[in-house]
């Protein structure tokens, strides 16, 4: 795996834990406004990664399949992520 | 209805099999106090659970074990792929092999298949909730004893992951009673079962 790959994977593991880890923060303190503020700034970040990992490398989700110009359907033919390196 | 990223929540690499160390590890994709088990608690809980943060917390984090599942999975794989048969006969795993070969099925460590029986629903909040309480603390001394076994930091790092969102969980379903607690009769939270009786809330 190049390390461009591995770097952006990484990026989006780190962006996605934030976003977990403030949804379920924000299910038992729904009033939290700096709360809501923090988690949509991830969220804005977690989808411009997911997009720029599908341009590069294929889609991790199929609502960013139409980011891909290809001309194969990479989510079957990529590897699975028990492959390793995902 | 759920959508699947391509991806591990956390990453696993094993580089050495292990097929010893995989029967360990497997009980937490299919023992008592498993990744499988939790999930299925909290996503069978939430449809009577009337208060909606509460239903909100137990969805997303039965969506989040689903990816624990997942990365359990994973790591059970990673160190059963490319076995030699001498490896499974020494290593104890010729009991796994000859019903699943290297095929992941959820079973107990001591070799108990999965089933329903490990987590309950009983249609009551409070019941319910300190229940997923007792789970995540269940899980996380699996993972304790789990690392007490293992020395292969390929192994322990993801293990190390699981076992602190067993933490923030407790944590969450705590303040999950908290607010159904609030909505209940302070002078007697059994006066009625909030997902059965026509509520006075």
């Amino acid at each position: 795996m190049n390390s461009d790959k591995e770097r952006l994977l990484h990026e989006i593991g780190v962006i996605d834990f934030v976003v977990v880890e403030m949804t379920e923060y924000l299910d038992t303190h729904p009033t939290d406004k700096e709360a809501m503020e923090y988690l949509n700034h991830y969220v804005r970040m977690k989808n411009q990664a997911m997009r720029e990992y599908a341009m590069k490398y294929g889609p991790l989700r199929i609502s960013d399949a139409d980011g891909c110009r290809q001309n194969e359907w990479k989510w079957a033919t990529q590897p699975w992520p028990w492959e390793g390196g995902c | 209805m759920w959508s699947y990223e391509k991806r591990l929540q956390y990453p696993v690499n094993i580089k050495e099999p292990n097929a010893q160390i995989a029967q360990v590890i497997m009980s937490q994709y299919g023992g008592p106090d498993g990744e499988l088990g939790a999930s299925m608690r909290y996503i069978s809980q939430r449809y009577t659970m009337p208060y909606n943060e509460v239903a909100a917390i137990l969805t997303d984090i039965g969506t989040e074990e689903l990816a624990h599942l997942e990365m359990v999975s994973t790591i059970v794989h990673q160190l059963t792929r490319n076995l030699s048969m001498e490896e499974i006969e020494n290593s104890g795993f010729a009991n796994y092999y000859v019903d699943h070969t290297v095929g992941i099925w959820p079973m107990a460590a001591g070799g108990i298949p999965f089933n329903s029986c490990e987590f309950q629903s009983k249609g009551d909040a409070i019941t319910d909730l300190f229940e997923d309480m007792a789970a995540e603390q269940k899980a996380r001394s699996t993972y304790d004893n789990i690392l007490r076994l293992v020395h292969d930091s390929d192994i322990c790092e993801p293990i190390r992951f699981l076992r602190a969102r067993e933490i923030v969980h407790f944590q969450r379903f705590g303040e999950a009673l908290r607010i159904v607690q609030d909505k209940l009769d302070s002078k007697n939270f059994y006066a009625f079962n909030p997902e059965f009786d026509r509520c006075k809330s």
